[in-house]
């Protein structure tokens, strides 16, 4: 059994300790906010926190975070208040969808870290968060405005 | 401790001077120069060709660049999606490099490299690429750039993880061909020799 602390609580799984730690969540959790995009940490669709900082869940071996905090989309905000979704859903930020998830965890770790960003700190910080639809400006505009908020 | 590094930094100095002393015979030439080495010298200089052959291959360089944008691949481009050095040498807020690069090398390919101690890149100052043989070896000597004494350079290059991971890299990347110990007992060899800085811009 591997001890994990998902979202706050703690979840025992019995899985194979190199299980890739995105299928824990999707597959043996039931936590599918997080995407599956390419396996490979290439696309940024996977993104989660371990003890804060952006972690790409695809390539992450199960038995390499026990012991760690980590942070999933289903736990970034109590009831999806966080300021980056809520910029996300006031400034209509996605397209199809599917790699928003990974854009806003990312994007929640920048600002945890960096409270006023520039277009530099973003595109820097959001490089490796990959869409298909195009919707840069409109995560870029986001988390300005998330980050004002975060700094209210 | 201390006599040992004045003694490499008399050798040094004459060193510094053979330049002045080829010049009224042919400076240019630079098989003329290691006529006045002593043998210790020119075994030290040797040795330094086999650290230049190995700090110059990709695993190392890579991760060694002049600049604040790591490289990868064989070929030394640049890290794909604007990967950044960031203020602790680790990545930008972000883009930090263990959001990709874990804790052990993954068992297929064309997946991120991990060590235990964590990714990151060399200090700013520590450039490797680019470097000639002279430029190399000054950087290694210079405290303030290569942040090490020589010995600490050498218990560096035995015995850092990821400085050790250049010769298991995982799946689809080549080690650095020469073996490891024969890389350090290179490195020894060349301080213990007096660290000698090779002349000439190759």
């Amino acid at each position: 059994m591997i001890s994990l602390s998902i979202n706050g609580t703690r979840r025992e799984v019995d899985v194979d300790p190199r299980m890739p730690l995105l299928w824990v969540l999707r597959d043996v959790l039931g936590l599918t906010g997080t995407k599956y995009g390419c396996g490979m940490a290439q696309c940024g669709a996977c993104t989660v926190h371990l003890d804060g900082e952006p972690l790409r869940s695809c390539v992450t071996p199960v038995s390499s975070v026990a012991g760690k905090s980590v942070t999933t989309i289903e736990g970034l905000s109590s009831d999806g208040d966080h300021p980056v979704q809520t910029a996300w859903k006031e400034l209509a930020v996605p397209q199809c969808g599917y790699c928003q998830v990974g854009q806003m965890m990312t994007a929640a770790a920048l600002i945890a870290e960096v409270p006023d960003p520039t277009d530099d700190d973003i595109d820097a910080g959001m490089a490796g968060n990959i869409c298909r639809c195009g919707t840069y400006p409109r995560i870029r505009a986001a988390i300005k405005q998330a980050a004002k908020e975060v700094s209210r | 401790m201390k006599e040992s590094l004045r003694r490499r930094a008399a050798h040094l100095s004459v060193l510094a001077l053979t330049p002045l002393c080829a010049c009224s015979s042919g400076a240019e030439n630079p098989d003329r120069a290691p006529a006045l080495l002593t043998s210790d010298q020119k075994e030290a200089l040797a040795a330094f060709d086999v650290v230049y052959e190995v700090l110059q291959h990709p695993r190392c360089v890579n991760c060694h660049p002049a600049g604040d944008r790591p490289l990868q691949f064989a070929d030394g481009r640049l890290h794909a999606m604007n990967v950044q050095r960031g203020s602790d040498d680790r990545g930008r807020p972000g883009m930090r490099c263990a959001t990709c690069h874990g804790s052990a090398n993954p068992e297929l390919p064309h997946l991120p490299p991990g060590v235990s101690t964590g990714w990151r890149l060399a200090p700013s100052e520590m450039v490797f690429e680019g470097l000639s043989k002279a430029e190399l070896a000054g950087m290694l000597l210079d405290p303030k750039r290569s942040h090490m004494t020589p010995d600490e350079l050498i218990e560096h290059v035995a015995h850092d993880p990821l400085v050790q991971w250049g010769w298991d890299p995982g799946p689809g990347r080549e080690p650095v061909p020469v073996p490891h110990e024969r890389f350090v007992a290179a490195f020894e060899s060349w301080v213990e020799g007096g660290a000698p800085v090779p002349q000439g811009k190759r």
